[in-house]
């Protein structure tokens, strides 16, 4: 059989002259940019023409590369929930039961000798990827299950850690006690904040929640009297172990564990959430508001349980941050924080407690093991973001559909 | 001996937007057991009426009661969509609006939500009463499910759902929420005459075992014959016509507005 | 008096420029109902293609109203190009997905933008040259800088031609055609995918303009510039109605003088709070804005 050469050449060149096109275009885009750079100090120009070089193969190929992919999501976008690896590998943890068991023993084993096998740095490094972990979890509440886009997750984050600070520095009020306040407070300010903008659909609510969460930083920036501004609160208390002193290491360690206990605690108070009368409001609710409400539930009681349950977690984790960091400012509650957590719930997949630890593992540790490229971390992290809501919207990890599994049986079993 | 009140009882409801009048003094009553059909052209107003009295839209002007006989009337004007469901009006809708995403168990579950109780606390900690209530309506949603015939579907996700299906869904969804009177927007809306005739089975079977009053938008015109106890005829937001299938049928105006001759009765 | 009437004059810069920017968030949403976050730094990129292209330019020995008028063209043209790009790669994938994903996609744009800028040229502010000359006949005038005054008559330029643009040629037509209703006008001919693009070619070459005029009005910018000026702008947008030209510069006027007036007469930290509040005040109690219409939801 003979090959039919001349289709596939044509093709083949058809091929080559877009991406070279394609390729020839970004050249020319970024030639002031990347090719031309301003020396601030002389005002002179340096000419970059490496960069030309590096931006023109780049795109010739990358361009390759996104077509594929365009092309196979216009194909599969049905097959997704279907035959995913990843489902696969799941259901066939969950289903059996010796691999699902000794695979969390083994990851419960390697959690508690984790600060035994790795320097105190690298616990640290940990305890801020819980932190983040949590914190995902909180706002999977509101984004992921009840579909309220929340750009201002940080304020509460904000909430919680300055109340720690400021009961601390003014009343002596240890970790122990401020923490189950500083939840409850932000709880508060969820309520606050969720009760303005209920009626408010998508993007506007998240521009919203986006100024509420920008006017909370510029206040703790600029009200001296309450939160000392730009220059923070120091000397916070680490939290207290029966009294006793513990030196920095010992205190990371103690630190590691609280969190771990914490995150713990978190996923499965998210888990029973979700699985309840209260976590299917949420879901319908996000699904279709209309509909929901002539279900008979009430929508803005629902609305303002999700931010204020969401904020509790936030809450907390900021009065950790106090704790750990010893020293708090505005500047660690940006926007670009809030985004970040955000992407966690996203990028993990809406809804799935599994798919945030592992977003926020990823997007924490990555960085840190990848120093090399560390300049590159938050370019990455947008182009990341625009290439998962392309090709991946449900996130890495949603294959795994969670949902109630009904058995026609006296037990009937609730799947996680 | 007095009449019973009627399950629903509109008075003069006017409804605007803006300069247009899309209801104009709309009076409909639906009596306890009863199968009420609201018919009309396309644009007639019948689809706003529905969303009047479930709360969706603030009616201009008029009264809206409905009456769950053994308790007080309620006045459902200005109370919020979900109040109304609670005070016994369910409905489906013209375009499906099924939780996609969801399983039809969960789907069915959800409406369960006005009956039942559990809150924040009982979610977290899962008490015996949480479980307990957890166990009734994951039972009670099952049993509508059987009763509209989709309990082979449980565990599927809404949006599997064949087109027949998904309707019936709707249907066993509103039922969940215990209604006294259930309000269907076009159920038969895209259907065979075979499933046309099972829904025709299904709503009567409702009407007498759930004991359920039934207001019912509809096109077609062999359904709403065969099932309907009344008829009202709506055109351009003005009622023409009412009273019973074989009196609407041969009323001139009805005739002349909507059903043409092509309809033999 | 005088205190008073710089501060109006000043309001009516910065409004200025925030219409400017507000035009490109309010047709886009216009068009296609989404907040496109990465619009501001298209501003700043804008902003930083002048600087570039001027300081070339300058060392081959341009000056005065040339160099700017050529940077100011050249910011534009690439101005346009990022926004035409950015839309093809971020947004138009996603037309057909749920609410959700081209915010976020925009969001990832937007970071991805300023970190680009800031890897390829510097993290610090640059001084940017100040290309508007002084105007003789100004001299003498004390409340109101030559190059304010080049803004607001660039400004008001810019909107009118823009409105004669989208009232009577076949693109203004088609592009109010597909903000109305996108499907029909599909169905009648009208080519959505050109008509999107113009629309966010347009916003785009405006954000430049606006850019390249305050750049050289402040004298310097940095890579950051683009996220305050982008929510301040939406904010502009929203406050005179989104989707609505005349209620971008109207929103934008209105916000220039806010914060002019309230910094100057109440207190000069809180100023981006004003934007902030009025953002989320407008958002709250009239979400159509001054010159927009509610609209409810079909059921």
């Amino acid at each position: 059989m003979k090959t039919d050469w001349k289709p596939l050449m044509q093709r083949v060149s058809s091929e080559i002259i877009k991406s070279i096109v394609v390729s020839l275009w970004f050249v020319f885009l970024t030639f002031p940019l990347m090719v031309m750079k301003i020396r601030p100090l002389d005002q002179t120009i340096e000419w970059r023409w490496m960069n030309l070089v590096y931006v023109g193969v780049g795109a010739f190929f990358l361009s390759f590369v996104w077509r594929y992919l365009m092309a196979r999501k216009e194909r599969g976008s049905e097959k997704e929930e279907g035959d995913s690896w990843q489902k696969r590998i799941g259901m066939k943890i969950r289903s059996d039961k010796r691999v699902s068991v000794s695979g969390l023993i083994g990851v419960g084993v390697f959690v508690l000798i984790f600060p035994f096998l790795f320097s105190s740095y690298q616990t640290s490094i940990m305890i801020t990827a819980l932190m983040y972990v949590m914190l995902g979890l909180g706002l999977n509440i509101v984004v992921g299950l009840a579909g309220l886009l929340d750009l201002g997750y940080v304020a509460f984050y904000a909430v919680g850690a300055y109340f720690y600070a400021l009961m601390n520095h003014h009343f002596g009020i240890g970790f122990w006690a401020a923490l189950p306040f500083a939840g409850g407070l932000a709880a508060v300010f969820g309520i606050l904040l969720g009760f303005p903008v209920l009626r408010l659909k998508g993007d506007y609510l998240a521009i919203v929640t986006l100024g509420f969460g920008e006017i909370i930083r510029l206040i703790l920036e600029n009200w001296n009297e309450l939160s000392y501004g730009p220059s923070g609160i120091a000397g916070i208390s680490r939290p207290g172990f029966f009294g006793i002193e513990l030196t920095l290491q010992q205190h990371t360690v103690y630190l590691f564990y609280i969190m771990v206990a914490l995150v713990a605690l978190t996923t499965i108070v998210v888990s029973r959430l979700r699985n309840s009368r209260i976590g299917r409001a949420w879901i319908a609710l996000r699904e279709d508001e209309v509909a929901c409400q002539a279900m008979g539930i009430d929508k803005t009681r629902t609305k303002l349980t999700a931010f204020a349950l969401g904020a509790t977690w936030a809450g907390f984790v900021g009065c950790i941050f106090a704790a750990k960091t010893t020293f708090i400012n505005p500047a660690s509650f940006t926007f670009m924080e809030s985004a970040m957590i955000l992407s966690i719930v996203v990028l993990g997949g809406m809804g799935s407690i599994v798919g945030v630890m592992v977003g926020a593992l990823v997007l924490i540790l990555l960085p840190e093991y990848l120093r090399a490229f560390s300049e590159y971390r938050m370019l990455a992290f947008g182009a990341s973001m625009v290439i998962i809501m392309v090709f991946r919207p449900q996130g890495i990890i949603s294959g795994i559909r969670q949902r109630y599994e009904f058995r026609k049986q006296a037990q009937q079993e609730v799947s996680p | 001996m007095t009449v019973p009140r009627p399950v629903l009882d509109v008075r003069g409801l006017i409804m605007d937007f803006g300069g247009l009048r899309a209801l104009d003094n709309i009076n409909i009553q639906v009596n306890s057991g009863e199968i009420v059909a609201l018919i009309g052209p396309n644009g007639a107003g019948k689809t706003t009426f529905f969303n009047c009295i479930t709360g969706l839209y603030e009616p201009t002007m008029g009264d809206m009661i409905i009456h769950t006989p053994g308790k007080d009337p309620v006045r459902l004007n200005r109370l919020k969509p979900n109040v109304v469901t609670e005070n016994g009006l369910a409905r489906t809708f013209q375009n499906i609006r099924l939780f996609q995403k969801m399983t039809v168990l969960e789907n069915v579950m959800v409406a369960r939500h006005c009956r039942t109780k559990s809150g924040i606390a009982g979610a977290i900690f899962r008490g015996r009463k949480t479980l307990r209530e957890e166990q009734e309506m994951v039972e009670h949603s099952y049993r509508l499910l059987e009763k509209v015939g989709l309990d082979s579907y449980v565990n599927e996700l809404a949006q599997e759902l064949p087109y027949g299906a998904q309707r019936r869904l709707e249907i066993a969804r509103a039922l969940a929420t215990e209604p006294i009177l259930l309000l269907l927007d076009e159920p038969a809306a895209g259907m065979n005459p075979k499933e046309t005739h099972e829904l025709d089975q299904l709503i009567t079977r409702i009407k007498e075992e759930e004991g359920v009053s039934i207001l019912l938008i509809e096109h077609d015109m062999k359904l709403v014959m065969s099932i309907s106890d009344r008829i009202y005829v709506l055109d351009y937001g003005q009622m023409i016509a009412q009273g019973t299938p074989r009196e609407v049928s041969e009323n001139r105006n009805v005739i002349k507005a909507y059903l043409g001759e092509a309809f033999d009765a | 008096m005088d205190y008073f009437l710089e501060l109006f004059f000043g309001g009516l810069t910065r409004g200025s420029i925030y219409a400017l920017i507000a035009l490109g968030y309010t047709m886009v949403y216009g068009i296609i109902q989404l907040i496109n976050f990465a619009h501001g730094e298209i501003y700043m990129i804008g902003a930083f293609t002048a600087l570039v292209v001027a300081s070339a330019l300058s060392l081959l020995g341009m000056s005065g109203l040339s160099l700017l008028m050529l940077s100011g063209v050249i910011a534009m043209i690439y101005s346009a190009a990022y926004g035409f790009t950015m839309e093809k790669i971020a947004y138009k994938p996603l037309r057909d997905a749920q609410r959700l994903s081209p915010l976020i996609s925009a969001i990832g744009m937007s970071i991805f933008l300023q970190n680009y800028v800031l890897l390829a040229q510097t993290s610090d502010f640059v001084s940017f040259p100040a290309l508007i000359e002084e105007f003789p006949f100004m001299e003498s005038v004390t409340i109101m800088r030559s190059s304010e005054l080049v803004i607001v008559v660039t400004t008001a330029v810019a909107t009118t031609l823009l409105t004669l643009f989208i009232k009577f040629t076949r693109m203004g037509k088609a592009m109010r055609a597909v903000a109305q209703d996108k499907t029909m006008a599909m169905l009648l001919g009208v080519n959505v995918n050109r008509v999107i693009s113009a629309t966010f070619i347009i916003g785009s070459a405006l954000a430049a303009v606006g850019g390249v005029l305050i750049s050289s009005h402040i004298g310097q910018i940095n890579f950051y510039i683009g996220f305050i000026a982008g929510i301040k702008a939406f904010t502009a947008a929203v406050l005179g109605g989104i989707g609505s030209i005349p209620g971008a510069v109207i929103g934008g006027l209105v916000l220039g003088w806010t914060e002019s007036f309230a910094t100057g007469y109440v207190s000069s930290d809180y100023e981006d709070v004003f934007a902030f509040g009025l953002l989320v005040f407008i958002l709250i109690f009239r979400p159509a804005g001054i010159l927009g219409k509610t609209t409810s939801e079909k059921v």
